[in-house]
Formats: structure tokens, C-alpha cells, sequence
């Protein structure tokens, strides 16, 4: 029985039919020493921006910062690749003595002139605060020299979890909006936030909307663009998708220019028709809805044959989930029923008091319910529970793996599109492709029987188990 | 020996921003030492950010779970200091993990404003003497000076001073891979064992970072090297310390070995290819009186075997190799064995004495024309690359988007290899590794050989 950290008893709970249970703790601080899944305000605010195609992004620090996110998502880009680069002022010890304004000041120049971005972002990591580095002046400085914005982006890691970097993250990108015409935008217009083009997602959403007569302003910041970012303050609807990341920015849209905002979700059949008939009630407009009534049924039709031969198989499977953000954790646990599977665990890493009372609703009983967890509960439910997927990022594969259970990759290093109703056929396919995976017969959790062991021993050979160094081949023959 | 100078070498670049760096941050290379360490967690003083990336960033090369504590730095311990965390860290991780030992390496947050790690471990172990079991390591590891590389290195010299005692003398040699795949610690170990060699590898990460799938869950990976061989270590014939450029160094465990305890260091080159392996062998003679084992004799005829079958595939093509100094040196001698041209020879590490060491082990091959960058990122060797006519590139996968662009073809050892299976498992060292490094050579040359040509034969 493994045990668990006593601190971290709070933020784990086990729903129980018709009790409202005790209150799942969070939007806590990472307990020391937990091998916390999170990351750090730094990493939010990079995730975040990351995929605007054409901005150069410059993390000010020394290398680690910039090394380790290079080119490490899959955000697509139709256009410019420039994101795809990992840029550091490659602080060194001089430097931090000394203060790196000037490298900065340098770097900025060198890289606008080589590389011609629409704007630029300045990332500040832990060290830059305290070794006191006026990074907004510098930033103001290159701005009037150079004629684009440069944006300081305040995501020194030690500020807190990702949370504090979206923050920053939606405040910096918030510069660039307001600052050109929004000439061309029409009544049915919307922008959809918090959708990163993972293997082109954004393209797939884009395409729906476009069908349905809804006019696509910004995709934020799913192969996103400056001039996009700037105009999209004409935009009659802003439809949040990854909530934790972009709710922000949605306010402020909403404060300073009256957008109004939705919270959707573009993952599984049901939240992915949902997303679209709230935008087209919201334009109220009937054709839309015609429109939209004819995408939905053609698209499910589509794929529901098979989904269904993969619920045959899969049905009764028992799904374990651990998630950046509670948004994408309710659309799982829908569209692993809607694959006749149950989720016995779910978890995010920075889901809200709100999140989590959502979260049990829809959720099974018996299910248990995490908020920041780690590996080794991780490990402990997953055995507990005897599940047969686990879904999470890259540091949650190994972790499966070891223990034999099937995985499916459902963070932003992925290559495969999940959004949207072919998404839900692309991830029924995963789901398939791991659950049904022969590979489980031979690890220990599941083997059925050990390695065959001998049969008995052939005819009258003899053979004696060797000992160290062979004998040399005289002596054997005496 | 004394070697010529080498012809070319570009000048440093004088640019102030890093485009795609060729390094990882120190803390990268301490958390692998840590790792191969039986029992032993590691441990980043720091934001929590730092231990999550570079779990991640290891997790996608070995494949393997890598668990890495984190102190997990608030704004209010970036003010008032770490100390009160670094401790409730340590706790949490002793009643986790019921380590024998935890490796601290601090982050460029901490050593800037300037936490005294050695004060806070003691007076840790002071308050709670009765629940610390766990030895506790301590290495300065700032991302602002050095490479991985160094934190790597920096790390071993700090477990060998912490453990390494005046011993017994005793016939376990000591040996320090350096950063190397768990496939080549494996064929170090049966190398050994095959000689009949006792030793002390260090760190041993062959199991930790490639291990089987288990039935329950281990807080720790089973294996490492025991600390119990790490303390003997003062009684050991000799410290093997491989890697041409860390020869060059003062401030090496070996070093420290020699100097405090009085053990003999052998400084070699990683034992790529055949004259590097041999060295390897001769040394290993010198010390035990035994010479080359017969399975192993034949694994070097079979090599020189196949280098003959296959050697006009290679001759004169010209090649870049990219990484860490020891493994681009090791290459670059291996390269120039086959009548390979290394023709661009670059690293992240600056001042790491690379260009010397090449000069060394190419003093027999034509190295006109060659191009050595030190303190280099990708965008620079990928900018000097295209200048230079190429067959082949050699090194780690982030060098994919320049083979891409330049349409050459890319083999992939190393560090980080994100982009293929089994990277854990490439092998580079000894005649065994030789033998695979020429085959996927050759192979790689004659498979797009024959994927370019028009006519496509089946047979070559």
C-alpha cells in the first residue's frame, strides 16, 4: 500500500453516491518535494504565446529556459515558423553580476533584423527580477527603434504555477489588441481563444465555422498572427476553449470592448456540437443554425459507424486522466462514455473549487478525483483502480508504461488532432490503438502466466548449470 | 603526443543571442549522475519549473519514469530565501521515498540570490536527526555557467568528495563513463566482466534509465551504483576517467581521487571506434596483466573485417558532428579511422579544449578545410554547415531541421535523441559499438545512395 505526503491528503477525494463529500483543496502552492507534475509561471506564459507564428519570442535568461521548449509542441503554423526557433540571451555569469540589459538590448536588434518579426516577446525568467533588469525599458527602447511592439512578458518562474504565467501570458498579448482597423469584421464574427493548433486543430474548428457562415476573426493563438491579435477587438464573440489559459484575455475583451464570452470545448462529438450551436444562437440568425444543424448531423454521421465498432470493444475499460486544465478533464470523461468507457480518475493539475464540483458531477462513483498530483499517487491509483488507459502529457507516459497500462497523449506535444468530430475519431483510434495493444498479455500487471518453463528434459542430456570461466576445451574432453 | 595545430577554426561568434542552443542548462547533467546512483533522488533547489523540464526533456529521451524533486520556489522564498522549503522538501521526499541519498543541485535562482546550501543540508540534518537516513549530496549548479556537460562533471566530483573515504586498498577499479547511453554502460560493464576486471561504475544509469516494466510501483528505480562502492573508492588500483577533454581538467573526481587518496588516474578518451578502444584495452592490460579476451578479440576482428568490406562506401565523404566535446572527439577519431573527413566539428561547452583534442586524434587524417565551433548554438553550425558540401551528420535529433534543410542525412547518437525509439539504447562504445556505428554508417550512405539514384537497384 503506498502512502501518501499527509499535506497532500486534502487535495484528493473519492466521490460517494449522493454525498456531497467533503471539498476538494486546491489552487495551492506545489508541496516541497512532491515531484510535482506542474511547471512553473514561466512555462504558462510560453505555452501560451508559443504558437503565434510570427512574433519572434526571446526568453531573457540563461539557457535552460529557452533550451528546453524548443520546438517541443505541436502548433502548426500555414504561414511563418518562426516560433518554432528557441531564442535566449544565454545569460552568463557576467552578466548576472553586471545586469543583462545590454545583451538583451543587443539580442533584440540582431535577431529583429535578421529575422523581420511582427513583434517580439520578452520572456523574463526567475533570475531576471532579481538581478533587477529594467526589462520594460529596454523593451520600450527597441520598440521605437525598431517600429514593432515589444512585449514584456512578466513570467519569472517563482511567480507561481502555469496559472500566473497565462496571466501574464493574456496581459502581454492584451498590448497588441485595439491597434488596428477592425474594417471587414461582419455581425457573425467570432474569435476562438485558447485553441493551440495542436496538428492543426484550429484549422479543423476554422473550417466548421467558416461552413456555417461565422466569420473566424482570430484563432488565439492557434497558428496565430500579430495583425490577427490586434484586430481581433472586432469580433462579436469570443469562444473560450482552454479555460485556465484564456479566460483572462476573454475579460478584458469583454471590460473594454463588450465581447461577450462562451466557454466551449472542441473535444468529443457532444461539447464539440455544443460549441457550435452556442455560436450560432448567439448570432441568432436561422440560417446559421440550418447550417449548423446540417454540418452537425452530416459530421456525426460520418463518424459514428466507427465509433461504434470501437465501443464493442472498449466498452468497460477503465480510463484513468490527469490534465493540465478541468475543461479538457469534463469533455474526457463524455467522450470516453460516449466510448463505453468509465473514468475511475481524473485530475488536473490547476482546476479551480468550481472545476472540481463539476468534475464529480459528471464523474462515476467511486471515482477519485485529484487536484496537483504527482507520480506516485499517480502509480498508486492506477494500480489501485486496475485501469487499462491512462490519458496525460509526457511525463505521465512513463509512468504508465512501467506499469503497463495504455496511454494516450493528450497535451500540446502531440501530433495528432483531436478537436473536433474527426479529432474524436482520431482519438478513438488512439484509445483503440493502446487498449487493444497485445503488448499487455507479456507485462507483469496483466501476464497471465509467467515465461513458459521447460518441459522435461530432453532424452538422458545431463548438463550441469555453468560456473564462471568455461573449462578449457582439453579437460572436457578427458 | 604532440599533435599540429589544426588548420581552420572559425572565429567565436559574436552574437549576443542564443538561436537554438547546442547545451542544456548544468542542473540537466547533476539530475543524470543522480539518477545513476542506487537509492538516490535527485533534488532542484529551485522553481518548480526547472525540475519539470528537464524531467520532461529526459523522460522523452530514456523513456523511462525520471523523478526529480523540486523546492519549488515562491515569490516570497525568492525574498526571504529557500531555506524553510528546501527542508519541508527534503522531509517529503525522505517519507516518499525512503531514498539512501538525495542529490541537491541548486538552480541559477538560487546560487543568484545566493542561498548557502551547505549551511541549510547541516542544519537540516541538526533538527532532524532521527528521520534523515538519507545522505545528502550538495552541488552548485547555476545554468549560467556551463553547460550540462559541466553539471554533469561538477556532480561527480561532489558524490566521489562527499562518500569517497581512505579505504582498504582492494581490486575494484573505478571507472567514470561520463554522460554516455545506458546501452553503452551496459557494454562497458560486459567489457569488464569479460576481462575479468572487478570495478565501481559511476554513475550507473544502465537499469535506473532503462529498466524493465514492473509489476508495482517503484518510488525508486532498482539499480545504480551503491553508495557502499562509492565510499571504498579511495582503495581502488586506478580511476578510468573517459573523455579526451576532461583529461585536460584539474577538477575532476578522478583528479581529486589521485590527489586525496592516492589513487592512479587514467585519463582516456570514450573508446569509440578502434584506435580509441584499443587505448582502452592497452590501459586495462597495463593494469590487470591480462590481455584482450578471446570473445572480445573477436569482436575486433569482425570489426576490422567489415571496416574492410565496407570501406569505399565511406572513404572521402564528408561529415559534421555536433554534441557534447568528448562524444564529437571520440567521433571525430572514429571518422578519421574510416577515411571519413570530419568536416565541421562543433559544440554548445566554450573553452572546453575541444579544438586540441581534435588535433590529437586526427593528427593522422587530412583535416584541410576543417571547421571547428566551440561555444556554438544550431543556427550558427546549421549557417556553417550549408556552406560546406556534406554526406553525412552526425549527432543528437535537434540537429533534424538542418539535415531537413540541407537534404543530408542524419545519424542520430547521443543526446537528446526525441525523435527515434530507443535512443537509451544506442551504443557508441567498444568494438561492438563500433561495429554498429559503420553499419548504420554505411547503411545510411547507401540507402540514400539508393534512394536518389534512378535506376534503384536492389543489390549494392
Amino acid at each position: 500500500m503506498i502512502r501518501l505526503i499527509p499535506e497532500r491528503e486534502a487535495q484528493i477525494v473519492r466521490k460517494q453516491s449522493g454525498q456531497p463529500g467533503p471539498k476538494l483543496a486546491c489552487d495551492r502552492k506545489s508541496v516541497s518535494g512532491s515531484v510535482s507534475q506542474r511547471a512553473c509561471a514561466f512555462c504558462g506564459s510560453r505555452v501560451v504565446l508559443y504558437p503565434i507564428a510570427d512574433a519572434l519570442h526571446i526568453v531573457h535568461g540563461p539557457i535552460g529556459c529557452a533550451v528546453y521548449n524548443w520546438d517541443i509542441r505541436g502548433a502548426l503554423s500555414s504561414g511563418p515558423q518562426l516560433h518554432r526557433n528557441s531564442f535566449s540571451t544565454d545569460l552568463q555569469e557576467m552578466e548576472v553580476i553586471y545586469g543583462g540589459e545590454k545583451k538583451l538590448l543587443q539580442a533584440l536588434r540582431e535577431l529583429i533584423d535578421r529575422y523581420q518579426p511582427k513583434a517580439a516577446f520578452v520572456y523574463s525568467t526567475c533570475i531576471v527580477g532579481v538581478i533587477g533588469d529594467d526589462v520594460n525599458a529596454v523593451c520600450r527602447q527597441v520598440a521605437k527603434e525598431k517600429g514593432i511592439a515589444v512585449i514584456p512578458v512578466a513570467s519569472e518562474g517563482f511567480r507561481g504555477t502555469k496559472k500566473t504565467g497565462y496571466m501574464a501570458a493574456c496581459e502581454a498579448a492584451y498590448q497588441l489588441v485595439g491597434t488596428r482597423s477592425t474594417e471587414g469584421i461582419g455581425p457573425h464574427s467570432l474569435n476562438i481563444l485558447g485553441d493551440f493548433n495542436i496538428a492543426g486543430e484550429s484549422w479543423i474548428i476554422r473550417r466548421y465555422f467558416e461552413e456555417m457562415g461565422v466569420q473566424v476573426v482570430a484563432t488565439i493563438t492557434g497558428d496565430g498572427r500579430v495583425d490577427d491579435l490586434r484586430r481581433c477587438h472586432g469580433a462579436k464573440l469570443n469562444l473560450v476553449q482552454c479555460s485556465g489559459s484564456m479566460t483572462h484575455l476573454a475579460k478584458l475583451l469583454e471590460r473594454d470592448h463588450g465581447i461577450p464570452m462562451r466557454r466551449v470545448s472542441f473535444f468529443g462529438l457532444e461539447d464539440t456540437a455544443a460549441a457550435l450551436y452556442e455560436a450560432a444562437k448567439f448570432f441568432g440568425d436561422a440560417e446559421i443554425l440550418q447550417r449548423t444543424q446540417a454540418l452537425v448531423s452530416r459530421e456525426v454521421g460520418r463518424v459514428y459507424p466507427e465509433l461504434a465498432r470501437y465501443r464493442e470493444k472498449l466498452a468497460g475499460k477503465k480510463a484513468a486522466l490527469y490534465v493540465g486544465g478541468a475543461f479538457k478533464a469534463f469533455s474526457l470523461v463524455k467522450a470516453l462514455k460516449l466510448l463505453g468507457m468509465q473514468t475511475v480518475l481524473a485530475g488536473t493539475q490547476t482546476g479551480n473549487a468550481e472545476d472540481y464540483e463539476l468534475l464529480r458531477e459528471i464523474c462515476d462513483d467511486g471515482t477519485v478525483i485529484v487536484d496537483d498530483s504527482n507520480p506516485v499517487e499517480l502509480a498508486k491509483f492506477m494500480l489501485e483502480l486496475d485501469v487499462d488507459l491512462f490519458i496525460g502529457g509526457v511525463k505521465e507516459r512513463p509512468i504508465a508504461y512501467k506499469l503497463g497500462v495504455g496511454f494516450c497523449d493528450h497535451n500540446h506535444e502531440r501530433k495528432i488532432p483531436l478537436a473536433g468530430f474527426e479529432g474524436m475519431l482520431h482519438f478513438a483510434r488512439e484509445i483503440h490503438g493502446t487498449v487493444m495493444s497485445p503488448v499487455w498479455q507479456f507485462v507483469p500487471r496483466r501476464a497471465k502466466t509467467t515465461r513458459p518453463t521447460a518441459p522435461a528434459p530432453l532424452g538422458n542430456f545431463q548438463s550441469e548449470p555453468p560456473t564462471g570461466a568455461p573449462a578449457p576445451i582439453e579437460e572436457a574432453l578427458a | 603526443m604532440k599533435a599540429p595545430p589544426l588548420p581552420a577554426t572559425a572565429p567565436e561568434s559574436g552574437a549576443a543571442a542564443a538561436r537554438n542552443a547546442c547545451k542544456l542548462c548544468a542542473p540537466l547533467g547533476a539530475c543524470v549522475v543522480f539518477s545513476g546512483i542506487e537509492s538516490c533522488v535527485p533534488f532542484l533547489h529551485g522553481s518548480q519549473g526547472c525540475a519539470t523540464y528537464i524531467r520532461r526533456y529526459l523522460i522523452s529521451h530514456f523513456r523511462e519514469p525520471v523523478d526529480i524533486a523540486s523546492s519549488s520556489f515562491s515569490e516570497e522564498d525568492t525574498v526571504f530565501g529557500g531555506a524553510r522549503n528546501l527542508k519541508a522538501g527534503l522531509r517529503n521526499v525522505v517519507s516518499q521515498y525512503h531514498p539512501e541519498a538525495i542529490g541537491v543541485a541548486t538552480t541559477c535562482l538560487a546560487e543568484t540570490i545566493g542561498e548557502d546550501v551547505p549551511r541549510i543540508l547541516a542544519s537540516y540534518q541538526a533538527e532532524t536527526p532521527s528521520e534523515t537516513p538519507a545522505s545528502l549530496i550538495h552541488v552548485a549548479t547555476p545554468s549560467y555557467a556551463g553547460t550540462h556537460i559541466d553539471g554533469f562533471h561538477a556532480a561527480m566530483l561532489s558524490v566521489v568528495r562527499q562518500f569517497a573515504q581512505a579505504s582498504e586498498r582492494h581490486a575494484r577499479l573505478n571507472l567514470f563513463p561520463g554522460f554516455v547511453s545506458p546501452e553503452d554502460l551496459r557494454q562497458l560493464k560486459e567489457m569488464l566482466r569479460a576481462a575479468g576486471v572487478d570495478f565501481t561504475l559511476l554513475p550507473d544509469y544502465s537499469q535506473t534509465l532503462d529498466g524493465r516494466t514492473w509489476s508495482e510501483y517503484h518510488r525508486l528505480q532498482p539499480g545504480g551504483t551503491p553508495l557502499e562502492s562509492i565510499r571504498q573508492m579511495g582503495g581502488a588500483p586506478a580511476t578510468f576517467e573517459l573523455g579526451r577533454t576532461l583529461a585536460a581538467k584539474p577538477g575532476t573526481a578522478a583528479a581529486w581521487l589521485a590527489r586525496e587518496h592516492g589513487v592512479p588516474r587514467v585519463a582516456l578518451g570514450l573508446p569509440i571506434g578502434l584506435r580509441e578502444t584499443d587505448r582502452f584495452w592497452a590501459e586495462l592490460e597495463r593494469l590487470t596483466g591480462h590481455g584482450l579476451p578471446p570473445a572480445l578479440d573477436d569482436e575486433r576482428g569482425r570489426l576490422i573485417d567489415s571496416l574492410v568490406d565496407g570501406h569505399k562506401y565511406v572513404f572521402g565523404k564528408r561529415a559534421a558532428i555536433f554534441g557534447d566535446p568528448d562524444l564529437v572527439v571520440g567521433l571525430a577519431s572514429f571518422l578519421g579511422e574510416l577515411g571519413v573527413q570530419p568536416a565541421l566539428c562543433a559544440t554548445g561547452s566554450k573553452n572546453s579544449g575541444m579544438k586540441n583534442c581534435l588535433a590529437e586524434v586526427l593528427a593522422d587524417t587530412d583535416t584541410s578545410g576543417l571547421v571547428v565551433l566551440e561555444g556554438a548554438d544550431h543556427a550558427a553550425i546549421a549557417e556553417r554547415a550549408k556552406e560546406l558540401r556534406l554526406d553525412l551528420l552526425l549527432g543528437s535529433s535537434k540537429g533534424y531541421p538542418m539535415a531537413r534543410e540541407l537534404k543530408v542525412p542524419l545519424i542520430r547518437v547521443g543526446f537528446p535523441i526525441h525523435d527515434r525509439l530507443g535512443g537509451q539504447r544506442v551504443p557508441h562504445l567498444g568494438y561492438r559499438g563500433a561495429q554498429q556505428l559503420f553499419d548504420r554508417l554505411v547503411n545510411t550512405i547507401l540507402e540514400s545512395r539508393q534512394d536518389n539514384s534512378s535506376t534503384g537497384y536492389s543489390y549494392l
